[in-house]
């Protein structure tokens, strides 16, 4: 049996994936992650115990820097996209009480 | 020989002989895009203006051997998930709708070199999530083969742009499919690289280790010719690789079939496959024997785990990716919204399509608490068993045959009702993501509305060699394959 | 009534002194205006991609291999998801199921003796960038120059009892880290930075409390606080037949108290998964030799050293050692002087003295090593007198004058003139004929008052045993006459 999505847990996704949704938008996206996992339930018919998780294809060398400095001032390129800025800041709501 | 039907290296061919200049090929694909792009729609945005100039530039560059390279003076398309300095780049989504990028994608920085001529940014599903290029918060791209019919997705607007003479060639990027599904769907040719093989810096990233960069173009030599522009180590990129086989359009030289081993998994043509589909398909295993390839059936017994696989881990990846569009440094920022928390809320609520937020949504959950193991980690358990298949499988074989998709292009407006059900369309693709394989589809027949039908021919890892000698003898004994510019079946 | 114990368990956040950011070549450079260095790996731009500094997994492992840590030798980085505006990207690049380092331990030495602290883990992450609040338009501003900055979190096991433990163990980390080079752990530019985990249990029960974690603490002084502050207010709740909530609590030290960071939006569901973008790490035992083996001397075994070879006792080996910097400073003089014992007092006197005089901070402190030397050769030579090398090295401290050259323009310097003793004393006899008669009398009392007559009008050009010298040589010549 697959997990029953109900109410809470789209709650607590929305709130973890920062998304406010319509009741009705709410009750649809329940359907549709319903019928997902109940559609990915399927792997649990395969036997995987003992499987290493493959997180990388890739990845028997080492990827490194060095540690040199290589980039300049960039502020005005950075800061040009932001919707809000203020002295070379980006500007957000309040964050602390 | 007309501009119009010429390949990108013929055209670069001709401009390096002289005949045909720069501009010549540049102000043919704009031509095309005037007659056709009001009922294609393949484009979010064009740059005529900066192409024109930048031909008389590589028109010199040629003159003076700056520029020296087979594809120099070629107009390319690029799709909109990849980063131009100074240019928009939305990733057909609301939420990056003012986006412009300070810096180049690595692939940007290669086409330059090679002399390429940037014509614009192609459609896309938002945030290459879909299967139809109908999620694009711009608009549906139509295929250029039945304008009512989708161009699929997500490099939809790359493949139809190729498709419809409104560029010699085009980048587009695989996730789960989304290079070799579309070029199916709008009878083109396109490749999905080993991953690493080209940098996904400045690609933005919908789900990190799936996603490759790669060419569509006419024919399977100027898919080769463009892989060799954009492959190549990025000290950039971690998980790009430093490869010394890239010289791909040598590996097309020799058309030989004659000894190549062939499978072909046999679930793959078991239930869901549309006839037509499966007749050009097996159509296409007889002109392979015929030429003296071996072609042998064989089980994959992972193949029903292949999707739940993939959605599970490329939604996990998207949700963490996609985190970083919040309405504080760049992109779209709600109007109105009361705190911090509010406005990262309605920012995404707003600036989301629905399929993104779905995504997003089981992506998140996935990952939980609670539920990582059981799914995401089952997940990457299951991805291992799937490797481990194919690794069998290439023990045996040197390319892997496959139908790009199980149906040809669907209309538009069919596909997204049902989620999941497009999601089922993605099965013969995904595999190919979650093992870093290399693909490549190449068109072989159409259905008897005369829609394109493509087959894919997957090869090992860093086996591009074989499967663009296999598509390279398997295209010159297909013969040339229509395009939608003059219709209906010319071999 | 009942007796309470405290568990304390620490974890530490330590900047790591690389030139570059963990993923970016942009400068961590402390203090440059706000937003400069950055680029779009560390404002986490669309596209960009993270490549991992070498000498951030060098340092972790000199860190990890000090704390007598096991390494594992196959390491990831997992991406940590949480929306908040310092954290451009919304997820922070940290380890979570492979940390680099972990099963170690560091000795710690309170007044009730020494013990070993226990290291769980020991992992590298990016630092976040820094929010300040805007009066003016009541909203906050986001400045990058610190997202991306490397860090090890060293997070230890439940071993600390008191907050003398906990700032036993600090201080322990932070020389251990001084000493590696690997940071230079500065509470107040924020390069070290600890969060609490406490709780508290009756004496003599073998289960753990719940435990709460507090935030929020920049100074030694404010964690001994907090500690008090915090272990008094769960042993309140308990008394009244209250629970202790686990939860995260943020330390005022302003106000000496605590309050929850609660937040429904706060779902503390981190979502950990390993990072795509970063593949794996390999550590070679080669890797680890070539590091184990080019590990610098660390305090206790530089104590032990001062001790043995120096002939120093424990405690100003102990003093002496309590810096590396200072110690190599010291080292340094020792050596160009010739005398360990000499330079120690010197060190243990002068240097730390003018260093709190001053309010220094001892890592600041910096003069050439030759300068010093000089000057304790030349008392050794009676060229200058102890009085006036004092008020040199002070110059020397100040301003790292050249002593020898010095003392020579400022008429310090001990003269072997005999001419100029006799001079100064013949004219000092004349101007008091009243003492020189007692003295000639055979007063002994008198024979001070000449030598500090004679110091005086020398001003430290002449030793005190040469004045005496010739005082002694004058009366005998008078008495002869």
């Amino acid at each position: 049996m697959a997990k029953i999505i109900d109410d809470e847990t789209i709650e607590n996704v929305c709130i973890l994936a920062k998304l406010s949704l319509t009741d009705e938008a709410k009750e649809k996206a329940k359907q549709d992650m319903q019928k997902m996992l109940d559609y990915v339930e399927k792997l649990d018919e395969l036997d995987t115990d003992g499987v290493e998780p493959l997180s990388h294809i890739f990845g028997d060398e080492n990827v490194f820097r060095e540690d040199v400095v290589t980039n300049g001032d960039n502020r005005e390129a950075m800061l040009m996209n932001a919707p809000k800025e203020k002295e070379g800041q980006y500007q957000v709501p309040k964050t602390i009480g | 020989m007309e501009l119009e039907t010429m390949t990108a290296l013929e055209l670069a061919k001709k401009i390096r002989q002289r005949q045909v200049k720069v501009s010549d090929g540049v102000k043919e694909v704009f031509d095309q895009i005037e007659k056709k792009e009001g009922k294609v729609h393949a484009y979010l945005d064009i740059y005529k203006k900066d192409a024109l100039a930048r031909a008389k530039e590589v028109e010199k560059g040629i003159m003076d051997g700056t520029y020296t390279g087979p594809l120099a003076g070629v107009p390319i398309a690029v799709k909109d998930n990849i980063c131009i300095k100074g240019k928009k780049t939305t990733c057909a989504s609301k939420i990056l709708e003012n986006f412009v990028p300070q810096y180049n994608a690595e692939v940007i920085d290669r086409l330059e070199k090679a002399g390429m001529i940037i014509i614009g940014k192609t459609n896309m599903d938002e945030f290459a999530m879909g299967s139809t290029t109908e999620t694009s918060a711009y608009g549906v791209t139509r295929n250029p083969w039945n304008l009512e019919h989708v161009p699929g997705g997500s490099s939809g607007g790359s493949c139809a742009a190729v498709a419809a003479g409104e560029a010699y060639l085009a980048l587009g990027s695989d996730t789960g499919g989304s290079i070799r599904q579309p070029s199916s769907f709008c009878g083109v040719t396109g490749i999905k690289p080993t991953y690493g093989t080209v940098s996904r810096y400045g690609l933005v990233a919908y789900a990190s280790s799936l996603d490759q960069i790669g060419p569509v173009g006419k024919d399977v030599a100027d898919c080769a010719a463009l892989l060799e522009v954009i492959a190549g180590h990025d000290p950039k990129d971690s998980t790009s690789l430093d490869r010394k086989d890239l010289d791909f359009s040598k590996s097309i030289e020799e058309k030989k079939l004659l000894g190549m081993k062939f499978g072909v998994p046999k679930e793959f043509l078991a239930k869901g496959l549309d006839p037509e589909v499966k007749e050009a398909f097996m159509d296409t295993l007889k002109v392979l024997t015929s030429q003296g390839a071996i072609v042998e059936f064989f089980a994959v017994e992972t193949m029903e785990y292949m999707i739940p696989a993939y959605y599970i881990i490329a939604s996990a990846e998207a949700s963490s990716n996609l985190e970083r569009f919040d309405g504080v440094k760049y992109g779209y920022r709600a109007a109105e919204y009361e705190g911090l928390h509010d406005m990262y809320k309605k920012t995404r609520t707003e600036g989301f399509g629905e399929e993104v937020k779905r995504r997003i949504m089981l992506g998140s959950f996935v990952l939980s608490s609670g539920y990582y193991d059981a799914y995401y980690l089952k997940a990457l358990r299951t991805k291992a068993l799937i490797k481990q298949e194919f690794d069998r499988a290439f023990d045996k074989y040197d390319v892997i045959l496959a139908p790009a998709a199980p149906y040809t292009a669907p209309k538009i407006g069919e596909s997204l009702k049902d989620p999941l059900a497009m999601y089922l369309g993605d099965i013969y693709t995904v595999a190919v993501n979650l093992c870093g394989l290399p693909g490549i589809t190449v068109p072989c027949g159409q259905d008897k509305a005369g829609m394109p039908i493509g087959v894919q021919m997957i090869g090992n890892c860093f086996g591009e060699h074989k499967i663009l000698r296999a598509a390279a003898a398997y295209e010159a004994e297909r013969g040339v394959f229509p395009t939608p510019l003059k219709g209906g079946r010319e071999a | 009534m009942k007796q309470y114990e405290t568990v304390i368990g620490l974890e530490v956040h330590v900047e790591l002194a690389t030139k570059t950011k963990i993923f970016c070549g942009c400068s961590t450079e402390f203090g440059g205006a706000p937003n400069t260095h950055t680029c779009p790996v560390c404002t986490g731009m669309p596209g960009s991609l993270p490549v991992l500094n070498r000498q951030v997994v060098e340092f972790a492992l000199k860190a990890g291999i000090a704390a007598n840590c096991q390494i594992n030798q196959y390491c990831k980085f997992d991406r940590k998801n949480y929306f908040y505006p310092d954290n451009p990207q919304n997820y922070q690049i940290s380890q979570l199921y492979l940390p680099i380092c972990h099963d170690g331990w560091v000795e710690i030495e309170t007044s009730a003796g020494k013990k070993k602290v226990r290291i769980h883990e020991m992992h590298m992450e990016e630092d976040a960038g820094k929010l300040i609040h805007d009066e003016w338009e009541d909203c906050s501003l986001v400045d990058y120059n610190r997202s991306g900055v490397p860090l090890i979190e060293i997070v230890s096991e439940p071993d600390m009892r008191s907050s003398e433990e906990v700032i036993a163990y600090l201080e322990k980390l932070r020389c251990m880290m001084q000493y590696l080079g690997v940071s230079d752990c500065k509470l107040q530019e924020g390069s070290m930075r600890a969060d609490v985990n406490l709780s508290v249990r009756e004496v003599g029960s073998e289960t753990f409390g719940t435990r709460t974690e507090m935030k929020n603490l920049n100074s030694f002084k404010a964690i001994a606080r907090a500690i008090e502050g915090e272990r008094e207010r769960q042993i309140e709740l308990i008394e009244e037949g209250r629970a202790v909530v686990q939860e995260t609590r943020r330390w005022d030290d302003n106000k000496e108290s605590s309050h929850a960071m609660r937040s429904k939006e706060d779902a503390k569901d981190y979502r950990y998964f390993p990072d795509p973008d970063l593949p794996p790490i390999h550590i070679s035992d080669a890797w680890i030799d070539e590091i184990r083996s080019s590990q610098p001397e660390l305090r206790e075994e530089k104590q032990l050293r001062y001790q043995q070879e120096f002939e120093l006792p424990a405690y100003d080996a102990g003093i002496l050692t309590e810096s590396r910097h200072l110690s190599e400073l010291f080292e340094e003089v020792a050596n160009l002087c010739g005398s360990p014992k000499k330079a120690a007092n010197w060190f243990m006197g002068e240097v730390l003295r003018l260093t709190k005089d001053k309010g220094l901070d001892v890592e600041k402190v910096s003069f050439t090593p030759e300068h010093l030397s000089d000057l304790i050769q030349m008392v050794e030579k009676k060229e200058v007198s102890a009085q006036n090398a004092k008020k040199v090295f002070e110059k020397v401290f100040d301003e790292d004058i050249e002593p020898v050259s010095y003392i020579e323009e400022h008429g310090l310097k001990i003269v072997e003139d005999t001419g100029l003793l006799n001079d100064t004393l013949q004219k000092i006899m004349d101007e008091n004929p009243g003492p020189l008669e007692e003295l000639l009398g055979g007063k002994e009392k008198v024979f001070g008052f000449f030598v500090g007559k004679m110091m005086r009008e020398l001003k430290g050009k002449a030793s005190p045993d040469a004045v005496r010298e010739a005082i002694v040589k004058e009366v005998e010549k008078r008495k002869n006459q």
